[in-house]
Parts: C-alpha cells; sequence; structure tokens
C-alpha cells in the first residue's frame, strides 16, 4: 500500500497539522503571560510571594488552544485502539451525564445522614462487584488498578500479622503486569519472579519449588498477558494455600471471563477490579481510574475504612452507614476514591445486566480470535481469550507499531510480555465491528509486509513525526521554564 | 431499542450474521466453544444483575442521588469547593482527551502532552521548584509517596517521619500505611495555635528524622507563619522538608522554593473539579536533584525527526513498567484528566484571576469568622492567625448538637470536638453567609 492508499483508508488523519506549519499549537506560555504583581492584599507582605507569572487569555482563545489539542490526540472514538491489557472499549455517553447530576458532587465530609443517596450507591456497586467476582466483600476506596493491588498486598499483609505469621515474600509470574511487582515491593515485600512454562501458562513445579514458609501471596492474572486461561487454577489455587499464602487476583483481564468464572470460585482470595477496564469507563488519557478490591469473607475485617454497610435502621433510622472493619488497615485514599468514576461503572452495569456482560466478553473473546485470524504475523500459544501477542519477528516491535499509526489505527502494546519476541499485545474488545477488525488486519498486514526502511522512517502522518525519547530523557526540560534556558 | 428487552451488550456491534461469519472463519460453532475455561472453576450462576435501559437508569439515579440531603456545605478541611467554569466541562469532554489512553504513543497524543506540559508548568510557577509530575491520586496518596522518597534520597540513614499533630485524618493512615512499606515510623509535632510550634519541632528532631512536613493553610485553616523556620529545622538534619499547599493558595502564598522545600505536595483538585465526594487531584513538585526518583509520571519536552518540538513521557526508566520492583512508585494509571482539567481552570482564571480567588478565600474567611463571633455563644476564630478559607469557632452548646441543628436548617459544618466547629467559605458559598448567619444564631444560643 502506497501513502496515499493509505491515506484513503484512514479513519483518523492528524496529518493536517504536519501539513500547516502555523496550525502547530504553540504554548499557553508563548501566546501571552502576565506577570501580577502582589501588592494591597490582605495578608501581610512576608506571608505573600512577590508576583505570579502566567499565561493571560480569553476565554476564546482559550476554547481553540484546547480543541486544536485534542484534534492532536488519539481516543477511543478517533479509531480502533487495541491495546492489550488495557481493555481500551467504547465508553458510553450517558454515564458521563449521570456522574454530572448535581447530587453526585457532595462533600466526603458531609455526615451519613445527609448522604444516604451516595452511601446507597455505595452499597449497591460494592454488592455487584461481589457478585461479578465471586467475592464476599469488596472496598471502592483505592484510586486505580495498581492503588487496588498495595491495598490487596497490605489487607493480606495484615491478615498473615493477625494470624501470627511473618512472611516476606510475594511471588510474581515474570509476564505479569509491571504493577505487581511495584506494589509488592513498596508494601515492604522481596519478589519473587516465576519462570513461566513452555505453554505460557504457570509452570506448577516451578510454583511448588517457589512457594514455602516465607510465602505471602501469588498474585496472577487469569487468563494471563498472553491471553491464555491458567487452566490449571484449581491445583495453582492449592499449592500456594498449602504453603499457606494467598491467592491474589489482577483483575486487567477479567472482561474476558464475565459470566464464565469468577476469581472466587477459581480460589482467590483477594482480587482488584480495574473498573476503568472492564466497566468501560473512560480511562482520561490515564486517569482517573478506580480499583475497587474484593475479598473473601477471612479477609474482610482487614478491608479499607471506612466501609459501607446496611444499618440496622434500629437507632437513628438510617439505611446505610459507614464503619470501620475490625482490624482495618485504615485509609488508601484520602477520602472515599475516585466517586465519579464509580458511578459511572455502576451505570456501565446496570446497562449491560447480566446478560449483556456474558455477551461482552463472548464478543471480546470472538474479536480476538477472529482479528488473529486475519494477522499475517505469527501467534504462538493459545488458544487466547479476549487478547492475543503476536510477533513482530524480524521487525522491531515498536517500529512496526510507529507505522501502524500511518494506517489511521492505535496500535497494540509493543515488547510486552517478554515471552514473545518483538510481543504486539492486541486487545480489540468487543466494541469493534467486523468491518473494523477487517481494517485492523489490514494495518497489521500492510505493516507486516513493508521493508525495514519504511517502517523505520514511520509515522509519517500524524501530529508529530517520531519523537526521539533518549534525546527527551537525556537533557530533561520538564516545563516551559526549563525551555527558556 | 428499550433496552429492557437486551440481548446481550448494547455496545457490542455485532449483526447476528456477523457473528456467524466470524465464528465460521475462527472454525467454531459457538462462542462458548472459545472459552478455555475447565469444569469445575466455569460458573453456571447469576449475578442477578437486571439491565435497565438508560431512561431507568438516569431516573433510578436521580432517584438515589435525590436521598441525599440538599445542603450549603460550609465544609473544607482538606477538600474544597470552587466555582469550575463551564469552559472546563466542554473541553475535557471532548473524547479525544475523555476517552484515550496513557501516552504510549506520543505521535498520536501530542495534544494530551502538551496540556499534561502546562500543567506541569503551571505547578513549577506556583512552587518556584525545578520539577512537576503530571499527579498523583490525591494530596494523601502525595503526601505518602513523598515519605518514600525521602528514603531514596536522604544521604543519612534514618526513619522517622515528623507531621503535625492537627492533621486530616485521611492524610494521617494513608501516610502510615505507605511508610511501613517502607519501614518508616510516622509520629506528630506539637502544634500551637494551630500552626507550627517550631521549638517543638526542633526539640524532637534528630538525624533519624528523615522527613519533616508542613502545610499552610494548615488543617484548621491558618496560614503557617513560620514555613522558613521549620525548614531551617530539617534542613540541620538533612531531613527532607515537605510542603503541603493547594494551587489558589499558592497563588498568594509565599513560595514554597523561598522557604526552603525540597518536595510539595496537596491537592489540586481545589481547581476544575468540584466536590465529587473527594475525588482528588495529587500534586507533587520538586528539586531537581530528585528527578530520577520522583513517583509518577514525567511529560518532557523533546524533538521530533522532522526536528519540530514534541512532547513526550519522559525519564520511563524508574516506572513500574520498566523497573518493576525497583520502581519510584507503583503509578500506572493516575489522574491525568483531573490534571486537564485543573490545567483549563487555571487558565481561565489567569493570574489576576488566581490571585483574586485567593485574595478572595482570605477576605470570605476573615470576613465570615467576624460576622460568626457576634453571634452570642460563639467566638470566632479561635485561632489568633491569618486564615484561608476555613476557620474554627468555639460553640458554648456542644458542638455535635449544633452542626445537627445547622444541618436541619440546611447548613453543613464540621463538628472538630465537643465544642469546636469547623467552617468554610468559597465563592460557592459565599452568597449565602446571610442564612448561614441567621442559622447560627438560632441554633448556637
Amino acid at each position: 500500500m502506497s501513502d496515499d492508499e493509505a491515506n484513503d483508508a484512514l479513519t483518523y488523519d492528524q496529518a493536517r497539522w504536519t501539513a500547516d506549519e502555523t496550525r502547530y499549537e504553540p504554548l499557553l506560555s508563548e501566546k501571552d503571560t502576565t506577570a501580577v504583581d502582589i501588592e494591597d492584599s490582605p495578608l501581610p507582605d512576608d506571608l505573600t510571594r512577590d508576583s505570579l507569572e502566567l499565561p493571560a487569555l480569553s476565554e476564546p482563545e482559550l476554547a481553540r488552544h484546547y480543541t486544536r489539542l485534542s484534534q492532536m490526540n488519539y481516543g477511543v472514538e478517533s479509531g480502533p485502539f487495541p491495546l492489550g491489557s488495557c481493555t481500551m472499549k467504547y465508553n458510553p455517553k450517558f454515564t458521563e451525564d449521570v456522574a454530572a447530576l448535581p447530587a453526585a458532587g457532595v462533600h466526603p465530609a458531609r455526615s451519613e445522614r445527609s448522604v444516604q443517596g451516595t452511601l446507597e450507591l455505595y452499597y449497591h456497586l460494592q454488592d455487584y462487584l461481589g457478585r461479578i467476582g465471586g467475592m464476599d466483600a469488596v472496598t471502592l476506596q483505592p484510586p486505580a488498578g495498581a492503588a487496588g493491588e498495595y491495598t490487596g498486598i497490605l489487607v493480606a499483609k495484615a491478615y498473615h500479622e493477625a494470624n501470627g505469621e511473618d512472611r516476606s515474600e510475594v511471588v510474581v509470574p515474570a509476564g505479569a503486569h509491571g504493577t505487581n511487582f511495584a506494589s509488592a515491593a513498596l508494601a515492604g515485600y522481596d519478589v519473587l519472579e516465576l519462570p513461566a512454562s513452555e505453554d505460557g501458562r504457570v509452570d506448577l513445579d516451578a510454583l511448588d519449588a517457589a512457594v514455602g514458609e516465607d510465602t505471602a501471596a501469588l498474585m496472577l492474572t487469569n487468563p494471563n498477558t498472553l491471553g491464555l486461561f491458567e487452566r490449571d487454577i484449581r491445583e495453582i489455587a492449592d499449592i500456594v494455600h498449602d504453603a499457606g499464602g494467598l491467592l491474589y487476583y489482577d483483575g486487567a483481564n477479567l472482561n474476558a471471563l464475565l459470566g464464565r468464572a469468577r476469581p472466587g470460585d477459581m480460589g482467590f482470595d483477594v482480587m482488584h477490579y480495574n473498573v476503568h477496564k472492564t466497566f468501560a469507563t473512560p480511562h482520561g488519557g490515564g486517569g482517573p481510574g478506580a480499583g475497587p478490591v474484593g475479598v473473601t469473607e477471612e479477609l474482610a475485617p482487614f478491608l479499607p475504612s471506612p466501609h459501607v454497610r446496611p444499618a440496622d435502621g434500629a437507632g437513628d433510622g438510617l439505611a446505610f452507614e459507614l464503619y470501620d472493619p475490625d482490624q482495618s488497615i485504615g485509609k488508601v485514599h484520602g477520602f472515599h476514591g475516585n466517586w465519579l468514576v464509580l458511578v459511572k461503572a455502576y451505570a456501565y452495569i446496570a446497562r449491560l445486566g447480566d446478560t449483556g456482560l456474558a455477551d461482552a466478553s463472548a464478543k471480546a473473546v470472538l474479536n480476538a480470535n477472529y482479528l488473529a485470524e486475519q494477522v499475517d504475523y505469527e501467534i504462538p500459544f493459545g488458544p487466547f481469550h479476549h487478547e492475543f501477542v503476536a510477533s513482530a519477528g524480524e521487525q522491531d516491535a515498536a517500529d512496526a507499531a510507529k507505522r501502524m499509526l500511518d494506517y489511521g489505527v492505535h496500535p497494540p502494546t509493543t515488547k510486552w510480555p517478554e515471552a514473545v519476541p518483538e510481543a504486539l499485545m492486541t486487545e480489540p474488545t468487543e466494541v469493534e465491528t467486523k468491518r473494523s477488525l477487517d481494517q485492523l488486519a489490514a494495518a497489521f498486514n500492510a505493516v507486516a509486509g513493508e521493508d525495514a526502511e519504511t517502517v523505520e522512517d514511520a509515522p509519517r502522518r500524524t501530529s508529530a513525526r517520531r519523537i526521539d525519547q533518549v534525546a527527551a530523557a537525556r537533557t530533561p526540560r520538564l516545563s516551559w521554564q526549563a525551555l527558556e534556558d | 431499542m428499550t433496552g429492557n428487552d437486551t440481548r446481550g451488550s448494547p455496545y457490542a456491534p455485532h449483526t447476528d450474521a456477523e457473528t456467524a461469519a466470524m465464528l465460521d472463519a475462527v472454525g467454531a460453532g459457538t462462542e462458548e466453544a472459545l472459552f478455555d475455561i475447565p469444569d469445575p472453576v466455569h460458573f453456571d450462576g447469576e449475578f442477578d444483575i437486571d439491565s435497565r435501559s438508560e431512561r431507568e437508569i438516569r431516573a433510578e439515579l436521580r432517584r438515589l442521588l435525590g436521598r441525599n440531603d440538599d445542603l450549603t456545605e460550609f465544609l473544607g478541611r482538606g477538600h474544597y469547593d470552587h466555582y469550575v467554569p463551564s469552559l472546563v466541562d466542554h473541553l475535557a469532554d471532548r473524547s479525544e482527551f475523555l476517552t484515550s489512553y496513557t501516552q504510549y504513543q506520543p505521535e498520536v497524543a501530542q495534544g494530551f502532552l502538551q496540556v499534561l506540559f502546562e500543567y506541569q508548568s503551571l505547578l513549577v510557577e506556583l512552587t518556584g521548584l525545578d520539577v512537576a509530575n503530571c499527579s498523583m491520586y490525591d494530596a494523601a496518596t502525595a503526601l505518602g509517596e513523598a515519605a518514600t522518597l525521602s528514603q531514596r534520597v536522604r544521604s543519612v540513614s534514618g526513619d522517622r517521619a515528623l507531621v503535625p499533630e492537627l492533621l486530616a485524618d485521611g492524610r494521617r493512615e494513608v501516610l502510615e500505611n505507605y511508610a511501613s512499606g517502607v519501614g518508616m515510623t510516622v509520629e506528630t509535632y506539637p502544634m500551637t495555635d494551630g500552626t507550627a510550634d517550631v521549638a517543638a519541632l526542633e526539640g524532637i528532631t534528630d538525624d533519624d528524622v528523615a522527613f519533616v512536613y508542613a502545610e499552610t493553610p494548615t488543617v484548621r485553616g491558618a496560614i503557617e507563619e513560620r514555613l522558613a523556620a521549620v525548614g531551617a529545622v530539617a534542613d540541620a538534619h538533612d531531613a527532607l522538608f515537605c510542603l503541603g499547599s493547594d494551587p489558589v493558595a499558592l497563588s498568594l502564598l509565599e513560595r514554597p522554593a523561598d522557604v526552603g522545600a525540597d518536595v510539595v505536595v496537596g491537592d489540586a483538585s481545589t481547581l476544575g473539579m468540584g466536590t465529587a465526594y473527594g475525588m482528588g487531584l495529587g500534586m507533587f513538585a520538586c528539586r531537581e536533584d530528585y528527578l530520577r526518583q520522583v513517583p509518577g509520571r514525567l511529560v518532557g519536552a523533546g524533538e521530533d525527526a522532522s526536528g519540530r518540538r514534541a512532547y513526550t513521557l519522559t525519564l520511563q526508566t524508574r516506572e513500574q513498567h520498566i523497573r518493576k520492583e525497583r520502581a519510584t512508585s507503583n503509578i500506572c494509571t493516575n489522574q491525568a484528566w483531573v490534571a486537564l482539567r485543573a490545567a483549563i481552570h487555571a487558565a481561565w482564571l489567569g493570574p489576576d484571576g488566581l490571585v483574586e480567588l485567593a485574595e478572595d478565600c482570605v477576605r470570605a474567611a476573615e470576613s465570615l469568622a467576624a460576622r460568626v463571633d457576634d453571634v452570642r455563644g460563639v467566638q470566632a476564630p479561635v485561632h489568633d492567625r491569618h486564615h484561608f478559607r476555613e476557620f474554627c469557632a468555639r460553640t458554648d452548646q456542644p458542638a455535635p448538637a449544633v452542626v445537627a441543628d445547622l444541618e436541619a436548617e440546611g447548613f453543613a459544618v464540621h463538628a472538630v470536638d465537643d465544642h469546636l466547629v469547623q467552617i468554610c467559605v468559597t465563592d460557592t458559598t459565599a452568597d449565602r453567609t446571610d442564612g448561614f448567619v441567621a442559622a447560627l444564631r438560632e441554633v448556637a444560643r
């Protein structure tokens, strides 16, 4: 495919930004700044700064500035966004509206009595997530998936300590999300990396050898990052439990299982949910998300405070109340987590219900399998669920990804997991049509057939050409003030 | 479609014919055949969650949230409501921003990267420090990350973190959870009249102190007058001096760099966010010396292949997806879109608007305190300090009863202890103070 032909196929073309230098968007500070001297303030001089210098522009100018910047950005509504493990699916519009209801925005320090509606919604979402994950109790407080991991590990740690056990190690499969390692380390654990077996799954013998009296937990996602279901999950759970450890479920891949399997039924003791993935709340360019944590009955006393439960209604007539679990780890967020994200997740779950949730998984898995069937790159391992990892082979995966941008689609996650050389980790989600999957496959296959020079020179049809990230890191310039130096 | 009869996900666009064609292409008879789940763990039950239509869910949530009382909130203590201009909602809701991902492909994410670069620049101007990251979850987690930073950058060992005895509960508890992971203990230093007791702080600081934290305004709404002295105590023991504040306050108050702050944390959700039941935006800025130990993401300016300035996530070798257990934090999803909202709000205000808003936070608190002091049975402000947004008042009547009675009159304030209430006023409530004072007059006698 020539660039002209590629251009015809584009659903999303940012090239207009490079074609015309004058449409390049300057920094606000390059347009206009004003220095305000602080004088005649209601405070004595020694408590105030001398001046403040910042951009000063009119509302119309700002509206254009941010609109242009938005046009230089690719979102789920711009085109396919098959980032493996990120579950970039369409975010329904109406959930934005319900989260914007005036009553959704109350101060976090309000009395229980005055926020009974908020607490009821909070409780219903705890309950929904518990049913979906097969968990006995759920906290909504962690403000992101990794914050959920951290919370879950702190809960596990508190559980062991309450049992008089001092366990120092968390076991994590080599291909796991990097956050698993970092969260366990942040909680003060030594991290033991578990090599995968030849079929891309947990090696039971290696696991058996790895766990012991020091093991606090095994952190696992299922399906794993290769999209493979850990079929031996019951045996895995037995090995970990027999050693006295707990089994932690990373919910990043839960979209593959809705209505088909539940972490609680598989033997997991603690899990986090990525509501911004599975339950279609917007990723917001990197956040906010929310990372509710579900646990079994044994671990429930250790959940963060406060927790929400129905009140007995006897004394003061409250329907729902906040309380501190007996052996709570305390707080993991200053208030109640990323509330508006949780409202959106509730609305999404309510919209889909049992049948919709199960269908979402069915179509996500179908889409991944269909796309894999059309892609020319080699795809080792299988059978896979909602995502697959293709190998760019002789090509550099990062280069291949840049070239895909020229075909108007967002590329997959690259270079990870390491089990596949030059990995292209691809998760189309359920929201893509057959037609857009065909378009995505065409982009894959066009790039697969191209010579090294073409691929290495990509992208050419985006608002910026290839960015030298090594140079940017060598000379960090992290603010407009630093640009002036 | 009404929605009740949903056969599947309304957002999965497949027609029956397409599903059949795709199943055929992959050689599967049914969708179920694609699931590689062994029987013992196969879930055959129901969640018992009914599918509802958009219209029904809107009505349900309106009804549910309608059970919240309609109160005018004079509440603060770490979370503040300022008017958010319409421009913020409309621009931030553009789907290219809202539905995008972390900027791992910078060539198609220049817009968001530039906004985050501008957000970082805003914090650099406000703090006077060299480096700001592009968001943490909230003030409490930013404080926790700052404490763990002290363990990575300090030249001498030591595991004590000192924080003010008066500190929002959430901040203290979150800090303890972060501190415990790196083996730090959290201790408090005394306060006098709502601000730091510097002499007492000096008395308990030794070389085992790795981290000293102060806030301005403090949790009592008092402007901290001796920040430089607190910084000097920390400096004398090579401890990290961390200052907590927010971008509106910093538009007017002393520059953190000028009082010796090594790190600034706080909640930047005072811009762009509203109450949102406590959803936050963690602010984090520090001196350049700590650049390679900063938690969270950084956006940097570089060049693209055509030599033009372009932005990219940078110094990613600190991050969890590369360094795994040796990462500077576990941050993956952060609060990028909330930072975008704060940046737009700040740009809308401009320097004049920010300074004016901050000055109003001082004037409104002082003026309301004076009016509250006129109410029989109430003395305000309790602390002989300058105040920002909020202040404490002593009540002759038990504070919990005063707070409950005020709630019945439609106003929310904090009960701090038996005879202390805390009152916060901002631009969103300034026009309701007459009614509030009248209600207080009724309930405080």
